[in-house]
């Protein structure tokens, strides 16, 4: 039996225009009547559609009702339980750190995986000299550490040495965002990506603090990295950790999701902690710029590690503690 | 079987839950190029704007103006999207002008984190130049899915709503001289394939989307194919074009033996 399409469409066509006109509108739906009249619009073209698709052969007809159907399938089913609020100092108190718990096993992974690449880089530099020239990223760091000390600290003493803090801590912030980003995004390759990232970092790290603390130049190094490193290194660490949790979709051990279920469960707890690496990061690239940079005399080395040890404490202690009497799951983000 | 598989292939099909099964054209490996390069070229333009009008402006020393351009680029490269597609649904400039759309790949709309999640695998979908890992991920899904689609379970489809279809160019409302033959109307009903019948609307209702040398062609080949299905009295078909011919063909498959048309039982 072949659809009469004049008839059809002359009868249908209001509903039709009708419908199209309220999607077009792109606001939300706000009172009850609205809602009513967008669902029945939406079952009246569904049910013209499914009659098209069985009484006649006509794909142009298909095709704009395919459109319209959905087009209004997703406003009536893709509304949200409640409209989006920015309530950042929830978002900071709650969310951030209770999602940073509950993927606890992520982050002991990330720095354990870190802790391995700093143990073979210092050791690499231990057991080869040579090495050192391969794995420093910087030049300033491949000479020796005394002469470096003296050069910073005598620098230190002149009014004018470092100009440029702004535009320095804006590349540090920018520079250490991307490559966040980057440690994160990499998970997708079940998270071996990631792992390459963390160790290759904790490498340069465990090389850097062998050849100063066997220098003599322990002091110094604590004094220059502390007060942005601890901050810095656990935000590399959450983004390891949000790589670990995009890999952990991708792998799917030990659930019955599919893959599809998996990515969507764990989409807003990776965005909420790189959203977390991303403030951590500016605060330390703030650091970094006006604080680390300046060495004794002008900060004594004391206050410089105090102050970053205090930071690593309270980072800690928030991630730790906060948001804790709201429960695990009331963290989550739609 | 080739051709089945593609044709399913560049298609969303989505089973809704009142059981209606539909489905949307995702778009092209080259239309979504097309777009990043509109969306490149428009972050360009406004990174040139903000360079100028910072240095312009004087506001600030050198030190503080240079802080300000990187972080004003950083945050133009990485929101761009991210904005534009939270507060245009799914679309960019480039998406815009070019009809396609970022959908959840369930047909709802985009939450926040998937959009947030596409927009940061970006970064491994440009890989290692020219977006050549996105691009090969694209050909290999079967729902043109790159990484970042992958992870946010988007999927980009396009977006221009068609016209809907005028069926005025159709029917004739004209004297129809084969209902003199209602035998032959009958023998037409029953030799014509409903594939056929769909095949004439579809010439009739895109007649002025055609090339007037083209339609001439393609409504004699019509008009031949459907003379061989039954042959009416010369009476009846003289003065009678191909299209005209045609046209009374549709009239006699979709009216009832009665006279009125079928109702949609």
């Amino acid at each position: 039996m072949i659809l009469d399409l004049e008839k059809f469409v002359r009868e249908e066509r209001p509903y039709w225009d009708e419908l199209d006109a309220r999607l077009q509108r792109e606001q939300p739906v706000s009172d009850l009547a609205s809602a009513r009249r967008l669902y029945y619009l939406y079952r009246r073209a569904a049910s013209d559609l499914a009659r098209l698709d069985t009484l006649a052969t006509e794909p142009a007809m298909r095709g704009y009702l395919e459109q319209l159907v959905g087009r209004a399938y997703a406003e009536v089913h893709g509304a949200r339980k409640r409209p989006y609020a920015l309530r950042p100092l929830h978002w900071l108190r709650v969310t951030l750190p209770s999602t940073f718990r509950r993927h606890a096993r992520a982050f002991q992974l990330a720095t354990l995986i870190t802790l391995i690449g700093a143990l073979f880089g210092a050791g690499a530099v231990l057991l080869d000299p040579d090495a050192k020239g391969v794995i420093m990223p910087f030049s300033h760091l491949l000479g020796d550490p005394s002469d470096r000390v003296a050069m910073e600290e005598a620098a230190a003493q002149e009014s004018d040495a470092r100009p440029a803090h702004s535009s320095f801590a804006a590349m540090l912030m920018t520079n250490n965002i991307r490559v966040s980003i980057l440690a994160m995004a990499f998970g997708i390759a079940w998270g071996l990506g990631t792992a390459v990232m963390l160790f290759y970092n904790g490498v340069i790290l465990g090389a850097v603090m062998l050849d100063y603390i066997r220098a003599g130049e322990g002091v110094f190094l604590a004094g220059w990295l502390l007060p942005h490193g601890s901050i810095e290194i656990p935000a590399i660490l959450f983004a390891g950790q949000a790589g670990f949790i995009l890999g952990g979709a991708v792998i799917g051990r030990g659930t019955a999701q599919t893959l599809r279920e998996r990515m969507r469960e764990s989409g807003p707890d990776i965005v909420t902690l790189i959203a977390g690496v991303g403030l951590f990061l500016i605060w330390a690239g703030l650091i970094e710029s006006f604080f680390s940079q300046y060495h004794a005399p002008v900060f004594p080395y004391w206050l410089k590690i105090s102050f970053g040890l205090v930071e690593l404490v309270l980072l800690f202690a928030y991630l730790g503690l906060s948001g804790r009497q709201y429960g695990g799951e009331n963290g989550r983000v739609a | 079987m080739a051709v089945s598989r593609e044709a399913m292939n560049d298609r969303l099909e989505i089973h809704a839950a009142e059981g209606v099964c539909f489905s949307l054209p995702l778009a092209g490996l080259v239309t979504r190029f097309l777009a990043w390069g509109i969306d490149l070229a428009a972050t360009l333009v406004a990174a040139l704007l903000i360079g100028t009008v910072v240095a312009s402006l004087n506001l600030f020393s050198g030190d503080v103006a240079t802080a300000v351009i990187i972080l004003a680029f950083f945050v133009l490269y990485l929101g761009y999207s991210i904005f534009f597609e939270w507060a245009w649904r799914g679309q960019t400039p480039g998406k815009r002008v070019l009809g396609i759309r970022v959908l959840d790949a369930q047909g709802l709309h985009l939450q926040f984190s998937q959009i947030v999640i596409r927009n940061l695998l970006r970064t491994i979908d440009a890989l290692p130049m020219g977006y050549l890992i996105g691009g090969v991920a694209i050909l290999l899904n079967r729902n043109g899915q790159r990484l970042g689609d992958l992870a946010a379970d988007t999927v980009v489809v396009s977006a221009r709503p068609g016209p809907a279809p005028d069926l005025a160019q159709v029917l004739p409302g004209k004297y129809n001289s084969f209902r003199e033959h209602p035998h032959l109307e009958a023998r037409l009903r029953q030799r014509v394939s409903t594939d056929e019948a769909g095949l004439l609307i579809q010439a009739l209702m895109r007649r002025d989307q055609l090339d007037p040398a083209a339609r001439v062609t393609l409504f004699a080949d019509l008009a031949e194919h459907f003379r061989g299905k039954v042959s009416f009295p010369e009476p009846s078909m003289v003065g009678l074009s191909d299209e005209q011919y045609l046209r009374n063909i549709v009239e006699s498959l979709y009216r009832t033996p009665g006279g009125e048309r079928e109702s949609n039982a």
